[in-house]
């Protein structure tokens, strides 16, 4: 059962091949016999409340589509009555008291809530490992990490101990994890999915979307997760389509470019294999390919890095031990409480981009580092607009190598460079996907695709050509 | 632009965080190093470019003037750390 | 639109214990926080009302919550622009919300969302009457919006300070004026204008008492002829008018005091304590201060476009100095009954609804200016609380009018009035004060009183004319008030002649 898409679960339920009790008691027995530390919550009981809701729905013939269908939900969404932590200590005593909005959707489509997946501590990370309940492990090699921030999300995917999972990414967090675990993730537009109650990171970069096998299936949860909310002033008041649509069409004519930028030096020559016959196998399709130049991407790390620090060095500030969160115990003062329980909340990478924000913001050192990077940030996105105009999807890695050691890396910087191909597109609000290409040193490699604002259907679509001509989405670990 | 010990404590004060003199020193070279990383944005010529400070070219949205919440205090004061006459409570500030 | 920046005038020859006769002058720049009347919070849906239980009006947004976020209400949008509006101002079409980071117990995200470097009006004037009949016309620098904080009650606990975020994020528009006051008066006078201001164009309630309305004073001195501005404090804490003008005084004197022994004045945040009437230095709030301000990522510019500017400025409300022309011109009224009358929105309303319900609208003028304020004075309380209403205190006046009563026994009927005993009506025949008219009723008594004092009638005939007074006193008191003064005095000179 495990094996099988939402798609295919969805079939099955409505034919009622299984009920939704069946199965999400099979995933939640997957889960307790995991090693890989994917939830830092189960919520079997309510998952079980709600799938006997969803059976009944079922046994009415008034079900949707994905009604019964499981999911692990990325510790960064607010849950009314569930702990919402975003992997970080000082939120480890949070009971959310709301739902976030996409949450709230998730609910209303009558899915199941399996837990809360692992996550880099307050999405700060591309390896998991910054997590305050540990690291999670890659399901292809336990000794590897599965990528971050949304590494539990993929984690749990990959491994099948859930169908579908939630994630965020600001600079990567859902293409890189899911590449590295060889799964199918789509950051979609910025302003598409509700970051209402999505606990921020860097606010004018993150994003929400779904980490799932196949591109179908990210299609049909797009179609719920996506929409205009009235309490996100960033929200786009938009109609979305019917994500699954167009999946059909051909992509013949598609016109693909290769940023030269992206297959220069430091990219792993096993990882440019695989992606380089991707690239081939759509042109097979009928879609042309041309080089491209994004000049301005290289400076995407430094911009990043003082962006998503300046913002979540104020993003932060809330957590001060006051209304909610984690407190320190006996603090003598005020200035001992925010002192303590935030140094003591917050683990070394969030407390160093706190800083990194804290400086490039203040007196004397703004226009050097906060106002130069909106600028470059800029250049940038004018890069893909240029772009734009003669392609319409552009492809590349979405990491220079595949899932590496855990502890391998021991210093921020040398983690922050390894972000170099997917920082560029938060930082022009821009989509992108990351599909299952192939392995290299066994393990898996991600392509991306990188499109134009809302063109999320044609991502999908072009995404789900590919994985109608190979098989790489539908591989797995040993011994799953 | 290189941050001195000094300049790591104040920094680290102004977020609220501290930083004991045995950590200080390995904090700075961690925040250098980072820092080191910027040193290229100062080459980049962005002579002309307005800083773009959101991804999408759009005007904040206005909501109706209504009151639309309702009062949730008891569920807000139940998951504070310390709370009394249902307000939240702090050590002693001292204006 | 290019602002004239008014000179600042020296404040005089300060004469200090030991002699010297420096002349220093006082620059004052004044920052208004006034609490825009809205339902809702600037930017959550919870309810603005005082007076709560603490933290039953502050939702999810308001305290902060991981993941909430914040959307700008538009009636706070309108109400700036109205503003700006109503002092000529400059309006920026594009304005941009900013966070201004710091840290403290009752604010709830460790930042204040306002603006910063495009606020939402830009600049303006206002004038001002300085006292000597002149106008000086004062410079508003920018006004722009921003959140409230919550408030910290510090005598809740001995060991705790309790925080209660009703007040968190209930809109305010600060208003900055440029460094245009001269002395603590000319501060006061501009802040009344404002508070006046605010009201007439229904933004604010202008309540001081519940901090709806709140001054900040930027105090500084120099040598006169100066060019550059001395170090300034700045005054906070101040709730009323009279405090405004008391914390400005004692500042400049402090001032001087530590510049005469030759000392220098520090920049910094100055309490001002109403009860032991001094400032004191607010050095816990002094260390350190960087805002680290930028743009608000969960927001997005403000775009004013030109449909809803012209919408605001074509439901813009009579202005005071419009009101005031309206009154000079249209009533016949005095500049100075005028500009009296118009000062406060309650005054002007209170006015208009008497002439609402029929009152002669100079008589009515004086009532107001003259026996209603002073009763409103002796027992220390305003026009809003005024236990006598508008039409109640129109009727009275127009029974003066009509010669139904004097205007001495009006006074009495007013006092019964605000006793709660009736309306005027009913008082004046409850208690029999309907005037006598009857003039052979009154000519009947006057003959008598004639009869009764022929001595004082000599003297006169023989030429002492002032004696009149005596005889209409002793019909005033013989009618117990009642006969009508006029005709009193009508018929005596007949009489007497
Ligand atoms: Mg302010
Ligand atoms: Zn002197």
């Amino acid at each position: 059962m495990h094996k099988l898409t939402v798609a295919e679960l969805s079939k099955g339920l409505k034919n009622k091949e299984f009920s939704s009790v069946e199965l999400t008691e099979h995933f939640l027995n997957r889960i307790k016999a995991s090693d890989l530390n994917a939830f830092i919550t189960v919520t079997d009981d309510l998952a079980l409340v709600q799938a006997q809701a969803a059976d009944a729905k079922i046994a009415n013939g008034n079900a949707g589509i994905l009604t019964g269908i499981p999911y692990a939900h990325k510790d960064i969404f607010c849950t009314k009555g569930v702990k919402t932590s975003a992997g970080s200590k000082i939120l480890d005593p949070f009971i959310s008291p709301y739902d976030a909005t996409v949450s709230h959707k998730l609910n209303s489509a009558d899915m199941i809530m399996l837990g809360k997946a692992n996550m880099d501590e307050l999405a700060m990370g591309s390896s998991n490992e910054k997590s305050f309940y540990g690291p999670v492990k890659n399901p292809w090699n336990k000794n590897k990490v599965p990528g971050g921030s949304s590494g539990g999300s993929a984690a749990a995917v990959a491994g099948r101990l859930s169908p579908f999972a939630t994630g965020t990414d600001t600079g990567g967090s859902i293409r890189q994890p899911a590449s590295l675990c060889g799964i199918t993730g789509i950051k979609p537009t910025y302003g598409r999915v509700s970051r209402y109650g999505m606990i921020a990171y860097a606010s004018s970069l993150d994003q929400g979307g779904p980490l799932t096998q196949t591109a179908q299936d990210a299609a049909l949860v797009m179609n719920v997760m996506a929409g205009f909310d009235e309490k996100d002033s960033t929200s786009i008041d938009r109609a979305v389509p019917d994500y699954t649509q167009n999946l059909g069409n051909s992509i013949e004519g598609l016109k693909i470019g290769l940023p030269k930028e992206f297959f220069s030096e430091g990219l792993d020559s096993g990882v440019a294999e695989v992606v380089m016959a991707a690239v081939k196998e759509f042109e097979a399709m009928g879609a042309s390919v041309q080089e491209i130049s994004l000049p301005n991407s290289a400076h995407a790390i430094p911009t990043y890095y003082i962006i998503a620090p300046c913002e979540c060095s104020s993003n932060l500030s809330r957590l001060d031990g006051v209304r909610y969160g984690y407190r320190c115990e006996n603090p003598k003062d005020l200035e001992d409480l925010y002192l303590r329980s935030r140094s003591e909340g917050f683990g070394a990478e969030v407390k160093r981009r706190i800083m990194i924000g804290t400086y490039a913001l203040s007196a004397g050192y703004y226009d050097a580092y906060y106002l130069k990077a909106q600028k470059v940030r800029h250049l940038i996105s004018e890069d893909f607009k240029k772009a734009f105009q003669s392609v319409d999807v552009i492809m590349g890695p979405v990491s220079p190598t595949t899932a590496f050691d855990l502890g391998a890396f021991k210093d921020s910087v040398s983690m922050y460079l390894a972000d170099i191909y997917t920082l560029s597109l938060n930082l022009a609000g821009l989509p992108g996907m990351s599909i299952p290409a192939g392995f290299s040193n066994n393990m898996p490699v991600g392509l991306q695709l990188i499109g134009n604002y809302w063109s999320e259907e044609m991502l999908l679509n072009a995404a789900h050509q590919f994985q109608g001509e190979t098989d790489w989405h539908s591989r797995l670990p040993e011994g799953v | 632009m290189s941050l001195s010990e000094q300049q790591v404590k104040e920094i680290a004060y102004l977020a609220r965080l501290s930083v004991d003199d045995g950590e200080v020193e390995q904090t700075t070279a961690e925040l250098n190093n980072i820092l080191d990383l910027m040193a290229d944005l100062a080459k980049i010529d962005t002579q002309g470019v307005s800083p773009m400070s959101h991804p999408l070219n759009m005007s904040q949205r206005l909501r109706e003037d209504e009151v639309s919440e309702i009062d949730q205090s008891q569920e807000f004061q139940a998951i504070a750390p310390q709370t009394g006459k249902n307000h939240f409570l702090v050590p002693t500030v001292i204006e | 639109m290019q602002r004239i920046n008014s000179k600042v005038r020296p404040i005089g020859i300060h004469d200090c214990q030991k002699g010297c006769s420096m002349v220093w002058e006082t620059v004052i720049g004044l920052e208004i926080h006034s609490q825009l009347k809205t339902k809702s919070k600037i930017f959550s849906g919870a309810s603005t009302a005082f007076g709560a239980t603490p933290n039953s009006q502050a939702c999810a947004v308001d305290l902060g919550l991981p993941g909430v976020l914040p959307v700008l209400n538009k009636e706070v949008v309108k109400m700036a622009v109205t503003f700006g509006l109503a002092i000529d101002a400059k309006i920026n079409k594009r304005s941009i919300f900013a966070r201004k980071n710091y840290f403290y117990p009752d604010l709830p995200k460790g930042y204040q969302i306002s603006q910063f470097e495009l606020p939402i009006v830009g600049e303006g004037e206002i004038e001002i009457s300085t006292g000597d009949g002149k106008v000086k016309k004062v410079g508003i620098t920018r006004a722009h919006l921003e959140e409230d904080a919550g408030k910290s009650i510090h005598d809740l606990y001995d060991d705790y300070t309790a925080v209660d975020l009703n007040r968190a994020g209930t809109p305010l528009l600060e208003i900055v004026s440029d460094p245009d006051m001269s002395s603590a008066k000319e501060a006061v006078a501009y802040a009344k204008k404002i508070h006046a201001l605010v009201q007439y164009i229904g933004i604010c309630d202008g309540n001081m008492q519940e901090g709806s309305f709140r001054c900040d004073a930027n105090v500084s001195i120099r040598k006169q002829g100066a060019e550059k501005l001395g170090t300034r404090a700045e005054l906070k804490n101040i709730n009323s008018f009279k405090f405004l003008e008391k914390a400005i005084n004692l500042e400049v004197e402090r001032q001087q005091d530590i510049l005469e022994e030759g000392g220098s004045v520090v920049q910094e945040t100055r309490l001002y304590d109403a009860v032991k009437n001094e400032t004191r230095s607010m050095r816990s709030k002094e260390e350190a201060n960087d805002y680290r301000y930028f743009p608000d990522p969960d927001l997005l510019p403000v775009d004013i476009d030109d449909e809803l500017l012209e919408q605001i400025r074509s439901n813009l409300p009579e202005l005071p100095t419009e009101k005031k022309q309206r009154f000079i011109n249209d009533l016949g009224l005095s500049d100075y009954d005028a500009e009296v009358l118009t000062s406060q929105k309650a005054v002007a309303d209170y006015f208009e609804a008497m002439l609402d319900v029929g009152a002669d609208s100079k008589l009515s003028a004086n009532w107001v200016m003259g026996e209603l304020s002073a009763v409103l004075k002796k027992n220390q309380t305003d026009i809003e609380n005024c236990p006598v209403s508008a039409q109640a205190f129109a009727e009275l006046v127009m029974r003066i009018a009509d010669d139904t009563i004097s205007g001495k026994i009006a006074k009495d009927v007013f006092k019964a009035m605000w006793q709660g005993e009736g309306s005027a009506d009913e008082i004046i025949n409850s208690k029999g004060l309907k005037q006598m008219t009857d003039s052979g009723a009154i000519e009947g008594i006057i003959e008598k009183i004639i009869a009764n004092n022929s001595a004082q009638v000599e003297q006169y005939k023989g030429g002492n004319t002032k004696l009149l007074g005596f005889f209409v006193g002793q019909v005033m008191k013989a009618t117990q008030g009642k006969a009508n003064p006029k005709q009193v005095n009508q018929l005596l000179n007949e009489k007497l002649s």
